[in-house]
């Protein structure tokens, strides 16, 4: 209990008031099926901020508006000072990366190479230049090259810099693919589940990369996790979805206590 | 024990990144450079270096070309022989109708104007992928073999759409010897190879292949989907237009458009598929592969049938032969040549000591 | 009215299309292969079946014989070529038909020959006397025969896929490959049921195509005009795949008769895949195809 009462008051020094995003009325629905009714809740700038929530419940959906994969029927977003919808590409630009379910790498690719696509927007040298590979564009390279040797030594995957990622397995796919979202120097990552599938030991690593990174670079987090435990204890304010609509919205100490999220687990008929 | 990479320790990732960055491999393509410089062209026959170099030279750029495009884009494209053609009617009407410019110049204008064409039919990309694709470029194929042998303004208005391409003359100077052919083509031929290789390991090379894995990963990471698919169908483009503009200026010595048709486009998917997807030097080994698979096939037949009116039989042994390597590649090694020449260097590596 | 009977003859063109592109779409919902090789399918059965009717062998058994042949080929697809590329992207599936495709076209000019063969099934192709009588019209008896057979075949395997137990099985398949295994359908015996179906359809529509134009190679060409078809009417769609062979063979005829003249002729060659073109701007999934979400 010290443990995580420590990082909660580490968490409050470090969470300011200022909104960095705010998530408004989002109504989304797939034909027939509504999969996010009427979602608003808002994310401060240097929280670590989780989404939970029963299976199908839209968590996944909701990360998918708010970087552009999905566009919703009704609602907005206001990010950094600035309302509407964007582009999954906008998004990126403007500093939200992101992580998937199902892991989403690049798997023709080594890990240096996928990790440095997450760099890709930063070069700015067009496509001549780059195949001359010459004076400015060889040095650009360069400089992106030891940004991302820095993701790869932040998250100890030196000794698999050049391998095929799909040669990997799995918990260390998921790293690089949060090495992936890093390498762009996001301002707010988003991470659909980052550690489903793995062992406690894997867990633990993950939970400790992402605190880290949270920590060091001032990286507003916004997670999906189904691991409560996890959840209660890196997360600052826990959203709840159940079939699409928000149930609580709270400190994870209250989200526990909260009769609508038990109710909601335990499947408690509507 | 030749083959170690001991001892060579990289200092700035400069080198780390250099294109060979492995001492011996960089020997290795010294040689095969020097080789195709200096000791092709005193040893070879003219009869070797055109029916067998020069070919070699123009279609490993034209498998380049797709390779580009299908290999690391994930696009496939049945109209590379109709980009071809656009580039050497290109070549022939700005050879012709300027005939002050520079032959080089000429070539890249018919690179760019191949370019073009090739972004006009990757537009639907932005709506369809996978084969809904491969049909908008059987649909070029069609229309641009349509419209060079119906508008025979493209062609001086020879009928059919066929016509003589006017001699190479480089500064005043009339190439028009074998080995004059040959250099020319082998400079425009590693020239465009080395900026191929740039471009597939720089950031635009990632952007590709991300878009061939996964692309709403691709877009989320922040490429923009449309743009780079167009640079790869324009980059595609220019190479087959070049490669066109070489095979009518230096091989056919015409522009014939029935040498662009749609079993030229499939010549050249064939290539890309044996040589190896997503693999420079594959472009070589598939050109290199399918221009003498058939000579190969000719002779054995001959030895071992020479009988006449086997010829119809040889060419749907062929056919066969080309069809069960096609399945054969893509079952059991879908990166082809160039995958299992890596994989032998792999073995070179720890050889004697594989464990 | 010989604006009509353009417009007759290409709809009866337009059901030949309807036919080829048939053969697609059965094998395109049950394996989600884009069979490219569905054209030297249609030249190999056409061979087989014409050079068996050569040895003096009677129609039916022919008839018969070549679906025996079509059978033992799906058969081998199925062991060969698809078990092994389970999971492979789509495209990587597509290029191997093209392979597939050089394939079977060797190998029935190899096994037989690569001679044009008149094939003669036993209708005539002349003019319907009664219908030029009543109306005026000239419309060969031989189309609208060949017409009659193709909606015959259509209506037996639309009953085939939404009555029967296989046909249940094959959407079962479609739908989703895993899923379908996990609930114990057989899927290696539905890939080879279904290239066998299309293996029938290839036999029809190259004993059809054949009688018109002489059994040769160019039959093989025909895949090219159903690719089109496919695209406007939607890859997963039998009834797509019907209607849009009817307004590819009508238009195709109709733009080569009025829009022809104008622009030089040639054009039957490609304005099937303008107009297909056209289409997939405004609706990617075809006139009758199904919206795919993807999820991420």
């Amino acid at each position: 209990m010290t443990a995580t009462e420590e990082i909660q008051s580490a968490a409050d020094q470090r969470i300011s008031d200022e909104v960095l995003m705010s998530v408004r009325n989002i109504r989304l629905s797939f034909g027939g099926v509504k999969a996010l009714r009427d979602v608003s809740f808002d994310i401060a700038k240097g929280e670590i901020r989780a989404i939970i929530g029963p299976n199908g419940a839209g968590k996944t959906s909701m990360l998918n508006v708010i970087n552009g994969v999905y566009h919703p029927q009704e609602g907005t977003i206001f990010y950094k000072g600035k309302t509407g919808l964007m582009k999954p590409h906008e998004a990126a630009t403007k500093g939200i990366s992101r992580t998937f379910q199902n892991l989403a790498l690049f798997r023709g690719m080594t890990t240096l190479d996928n990790i440095m696509t997450g760099r890709n927007m930063k070069i700015k040298r067009n496509f001549l230049w780059q195949a001359l590979r010459w004076g400015p564009a060889q040095r650009e390279e360069s400089e992106n090259r030891e940004a991302v040797e820095r993701v790869i030594g932040f998250l100890e995957i030196e000794s698999i810099r050049k391998t095929p990622v799909g040669r990997l397995p799995y918990g260390l796919q998921k790293r690089v693919e949060l090495g992936r979202a890093l390498a762009a120097e996001p301002e707010l990552l988003l991470l659909d589940e980052p550690m489903s599938g793995m062992n406690v030991e894997e867990k633990e690593d993950m939970c400790r990369f992402i605190l880290d990174v949270n920590d060091e670079f001032g990286t507003t987090i916004c997670l999906i996790e189904h691991d409560m435990s996890v959840v209660m204890d890196i997360s600052d304010r826990v959203v709840v979805l159940d079939y699409g609509s928000k149930i609580a919205d709270d400190t994870p100490n209250e989200v526990r206590a909260n009769q609508a999220v038990i109710d909601a687990y335990l499947g408690v008929s509507h | 024990m030749l083959y170690r990479e001991t001892g060579q320790i990289k200092t700035d990732y400069k080198s780390d990144m250099a294109m060979f960055p492995i001492a011996q491999d960089r020997w290795f393509i010294y040689g095969c450079v020097a080789v195709a410089v200096i000791g092709l062209p005193l040893f070879a026959s003219s009869y070797i270096i055109e029916a067998f170099l020069i070919p070699i030279l123009i279609w490993s750029l034209a498998a380049l070309s797709l390779n580009m495009l299908l290999g690391y884009c994930g696009q496939l494209s049945l109209g590379h022989g109709a980009f071809m053609a656009v580039g050497a009617y290109a070549a022939y009407n700005f050879a012709t109708r300027i005939p002050e410019l520079n032959i080089f110049i000429v070539f890249i204008l018919a690179g760019l104007c191949a370019a073009a064409v090739s972004v006009l039919f990757g537009l639907p990309s932005m709506r369809i992928k996978g084969f809904y694709l491969a049909v908008s470029t059987l649909a070029a194929q069609f229309v641009i073999e349509w419209v060079f042998s119906t508008v025979t303004w493209f062609s001086g208005d020879n009928a059919m759409g066929t016509v003589d391409t006017p001699a190479i003359v480089i500064f005043g100077y009339k190439l028009e010897s074998s080995i004059d052919l040959y250099m020319f083509c082998l400079v425009i031929n590693i020239v465009l190879f080395v900026l191929a290789k740039n471009l597939v390991r720089g950031s635009v090379g990632r952007s590709w292949m991300a878009i061939r894995d996964m692309d709403v990963a691709a877009s989320v990471i922040g490429i923009r989907l449309l743009p780079a698919k167009l640079l790869a169908f324009g980059v595609s483009g220019f190479y087959a237009g070049v490669a066109g503009a070489m095979y009518a200026f230096v091989y056919l010595k015409a522009c014939d458009i029935t040498s662009f048709d749609l079993f030229q486009s499939f010549n050249i998917l064939f290539m890309v598929i044996i040589g190896g997807m997503g693999s420079v030097m594959g472009a070589y080994f598939g050109a290199a592969f399918i221009l003498l698979l058939p000579i190969v096939l000719n002779i054995t037949f001959q030895t071992f049938f020479a009988t006449s009116g086997f010829a119809g039989l040889v060419s749907n042994i062929e056919h066969m032969v080309f069809g069960g390597l096609i399945m054969f590649f893509l079952i059991v090694e879908p990166l082809g040549l160039a995958r299992l020449w890596s994989t032998a260097k792999e073995k070179l590596r720890l050889w004697p000591f594989p464990h | 009215m010989f604006v009509l009977e353009v417009f007759i003859s290409g709809l009866l063109s337009g059901v030949m299309y309807s036919l080829v592109a048939l053969g697609f779409v059965l094998i395109f919902k049950a394996s989600g292969v884009f069979n490219f090789a569905q054209g030297a399918m249609v030249l190999l059965a056409a061979l087989t079946f014409v050079r068996f009717i050569e040895m003096g062998i009677p129609l039916w058994l022919a008839a018969i014989m070549t679906f025996g042949v079509m059978i033992v080929l799906a058969i081998f697809i199925e062991r060969f070529l698809l078990r092994p590329l389970v999971n492979q992207p789509l495209i990587t599936l597509f290029m191997l038909t093209i392979g597939l495709n050089y394939f079977l076209e060797g190998l029935a000019q190899a096994v037989w020959d690569a001679e044009v063969h008149g094939l003669d099934i036993g209708i005539e192709d002349v003019p319907w006397v009664g219908l030029e009588q009543a109306t005026g019209l000239l419309i060969s008896m031989f189309d609208v025969i060949s017409a009659l057979i193709a909606m015959g075949l259509v209506i037996i395997l639309s009953i085939v896929f939404n009555k029967t137990k296989v046909g249940r099985a094959l959407r079962a398949v479609s739908n989703d490959h895993q899923a379908a295994m996990s609930v114990g359908i057989p899927l290696n015996r539905i890939w080879v049921i279904v290239w066998a179906m299309s293996g029938l359809v290839a036999l029809v529509a190259g004993a059809l195509w054949g009688t018109r134009l002489g059994v040769q190679f160019s039959l093989s060409i025909v895949a090219l005009k159903a690719l089109p078809v496919l695209i406007l009417g939607g890859f997963n769609s039998i009834m797509g795949a019907i209607v849009a062979g009817l307004i590819i063979g009508a238009s195709e005829k109709l733009g080569e008769v009025f829009l022809g003249p104008y622009v030089g002729g040639g054009i039957e060659s490609f304005f099937p895949y303008v107009l297909a073109m056209m289409v997939l701007f405004w609706r990617p999934q075809g006139l009758f195809g199904d919206v795919i979400i993807e999820r991420v």
